[in-house]
């Protein structure tokens, strides 16, 4: 691929911006809340736009995009009824206790409201994976950057041989993250989230446009498309009838429930931008004006997806020796998605069942070359940079705060100046970013073991929001109780799924590794599913019988932590478009109509 | 706290606008075969100019964010809550 000096000039302007926000702000830190809370200081709009930003890193955009040519329309599920739904639950009931008990962090809550081991449980496990998934996201760069051969041409200039592309790539985008976040902590992350939304935006909108009128709209897809990609709920009665391979209840339970309520509801990345917020109706709001936007993102992000399904296939015809033996057409891969080339034998890969594997993760990046021309390009490319960084920035803002008030102020060193935590939450963004390329590197060498990890978080993850909803709503609650059902969650969910499988998958990292295979799904997605219902149910049950069994807390140490112990936060003095509550009832309401439209 | 979002915001975007509305008009035309034969550059270019200085323009003159006005309320905190 050919850039120009325009696209380069574009991206320079870009990353100017981003550390120019960091110098500005570094003179408004002065203490460890302006570091690691923005001071408590930031209006909810922008809150609201960080919040879905944080979020809006290469697995968002990169990932839905490949959803979207794999499953179709039905992946607006993860949207539609996962985030959206969770994402109205949280800033209208559970905001009041995480703004209002003043915690500084969500493993401080579970400290404030059960006990220690709790806390120390949660943010162990969120620490260690924030720092992989930094590092992870900062490894998809780097090998994006590689597959679109961006860097080739300047590097061929500078005669600086071509594996060093990996390096820089990782080398730059750990620098720039560093850079920005050192100087001016959270409120820095915060504000360059902000711009990376309106850049991705701006950078995706027009090729959604073009996509669209060049495969005549929304009508002109559902005819180049089998039916079943461009339809949500159709077939979603049985398994077998969908694209996703998981039936209706699996799908609001598992995804609609249990894994977007965990992840929207506990998981510090976003709600730390909620804690920013500078009163609590605008911290309440912060999720709420975040749907907005988010309820819109799937054709942004899914369409294109689609589009690129649905493009006639452009890959030149294999000629020369080859070209006496038949090739299937699949080989060339589908729509503008190559197939998946085995690094080995150089060839397509090939499922057990003989089909080629496509390489759906270039969907969004191929779209990008087929309509941009440069100029734009560099606008897009610089989009997609953006929000891989978005993702890392999220996660390091998340684990310089963990590690700083959870872990070293109560473990380690706790009452030292106020200074010396801040001067700790520069240096843990330093180690933070140093072990998240370790981390990257480690995932080019070993990448079962980045996906065994993932599976482990996948585990701990699933049983979180039984944990928070009867802290929040169930005053009987104990942090024994808690820890016990954490536990056993989390064991629930690795049980089952060493004792699954998902259809055409051997045993391993797959599942099954307990040796029998009790029951099989038909596809991953359903046994991910269920393995998340399974997770909460036991944390459920367990936490209650065990908070039965065990001594219950004080009703007075609890005010503001419980819900029935707490007043409702006054919302006389809001405009009408200002209160949680209608701002709820829109945004459910519109997600509903978008899930008849495309049903 | 105290930088106006706004202004990175529209600083980016007039920045980004007038390159791209510069690139269309001045660039070669034959590179928007891909783009179905439209000139990209200079249409999106505009918008995003227009953006960058509406941008610009309220956080120049706009009114600060109708948030901190209830950050601004006194009284006591809605939540009474458990204080560090």
């Amino acid at each position: 691929m050919n850039l120009t000096s325009i696209d380069w000039i574009i991206m320079l302007v870009y990353f100017a911006f981003v550390l120019g926000i960091g110098f500005v702000l570094k003179r408004r830190v002065k203490t460890s809340t302006d570091f690691f809370l923005a001071g408590r200081a930031i209006p909810a709009w922008v809150c609201g736009l960080a919040f879905i930003s944080a979020n809006l890193g290469a697995q968002e955009v990169i990932g839905m995009a490949a959803s979207g040519a794999k499953y179709g329309i039905s992946t607006s599920h993860f949207y539609w009824i996962g985030a959206i739904p969770a994402m109205v639950f949280v800033g209208i009931f559970m905001m009041p206790f995480y703004y209002g008990s003043r915690a500084r962090s969500v493993p401080e809550y579970l400290r404030l409201r059960f006990d220690e081991k709790t806390r120390g449980l949660n943010a162990i496990s969120f620490a260690t994976m924030t720092v992989f998934s930094s590092g992870i996201s900062m490894y998809a760069m780097a090998r994006l950057i590689q597959t679109l051969h961006l860097l080739d041409a300047p590097f061929q200039r500078m005669s600086i041989p071509a594996q060093w592309i990996f390096h820089a790539s990782i080398i730059f985008s750990a620098g720039i993250v560093l850079g920005y976040i050192f100087l001016g902590g959270l409120s820095s992350a915060i504000y360059n989230e902000v711009l990376q939304f309106f850049l991705i935006v701006a950078g995706f909108l027009p090729l959604v446009w073009l996509g669209l009128k060049n495969v005549g709209g929304w009508h002109g897809l559902t005819q180049k498309l089998p039916a079943g990609y461009t339809h949500s709920w159709v077939g979603m009665a049985s398994p077998h009838t969908n694209r996703l391979g998981v039936e209706w209840f699996g799908l609001v339970m598992g995804l609609g429930f249990v894994l977007s309520f965990g992840y929207w509801c506990t998981d510090f990345l976003v709600v730390q931008r909620a804690m920013a917020a500078d009163s609590m109706s605008a911290a309440r709001r912060t999720p709420l004006i975040a749907a907005i936007p988010k309820m819109f993102f799937p054709f942004l992000v899914i369409l294109p997806g689609l589009i690129a399904i649905a493009l006639p296939n452009s890959a030149p015809q294999t000629s020369g020796a080859s070209a006496s033996i038949a090739q299937p057409a699949e080989s060339r891969g589908a729509g503008i998605i190559p197939p998946k080339m085995d690094a080995n034998t150089g060839l397509p890969r090939v499922d057990k069942d003989g089909n080629v594997v496509l390489d759906y993760d270039l969907a969004i990046p191929n779209m990008l070359l087929h309509y941009f021309p440069t100029g734009i390009l560099g606008l897009g490319l610089t989009a997609l940079l953006a929000s891989f960084m978005s993702g890392m920035a999220g996660n390091v803002t998340a684990f310089n705060t963990v590690w700083t008030y959870d872990i070293y102020q109560s473990y380690i060193r706790p009452n030292a100046s106020d200074a010396h935590y801040l001067m700790m939450g520069r240096l843990a963004t330093v180690f933070g970013i140093a072990l998240s390329v370790v981390a990257a590197y480690a995932a080019t060498r070993f990448n079962n073991i980045m996906d065994m990890l993932q599976l482990v978080f996948a585990f701990v993850n699933a049983p979180l929001f039984a944990t928070f909803l009867l802290g929040m709503f169930w005053k009987r609650a104990t942090g024994h109780g808690a820890f016990l059902g954490l536990i056993s969650g989390t064991t629930a969910a690795a049980l089952h799924h060493g004792l699954t499988l998902p259809a055409g998958a051997v045993a391993g990292i797959k599942g099954g590794w307990l040796g029998a295979v009790v029951h099989q799904y038909p596809s991953e997605m359903a046994q991910n599913f269920w393995t998340a219902i399974w997770a909460w149910s036991t944390c459920f049950v367990v936490t209650i019988l065990i908070s039965l069994l065990t001594k219950p807390r004080e009703e007075r140490e609890l005010v503001g932590l419980v819900y029935s112990l707490t007043g409702r936060p006054s919302e006389e003095y809001l405009r009408w478009y200002q209160r949680p509550v209608v701002l709820g009832a829109i945004v459910i309401a519109t997600s509903v109509f978008l899930n008849l439209v495309f049903w | 706290m105290g930088l106006d979002i706004r202004l990175p915001i529209g600083g980016l975007f007039i920045a980004i606008g007038l390159l791209l509305t510069l690139y269309g008009i001045f660039g070669d035309s034959s590179i928007y075969q891909r783009s179905l034969g439209i000139n990209v550059n200079l249409g999106w270019g505009v918008v995003l100019l227009a953006f960058g200085l509406i941008m610009a323009a309220l956080a120049r003159w706009g009114k600060p964010g109708k948030a901190s006005e209830d950050a601004a309320r006194p009284g006591p905190s809605p939540l009474s809550g458990k204080r560090h």
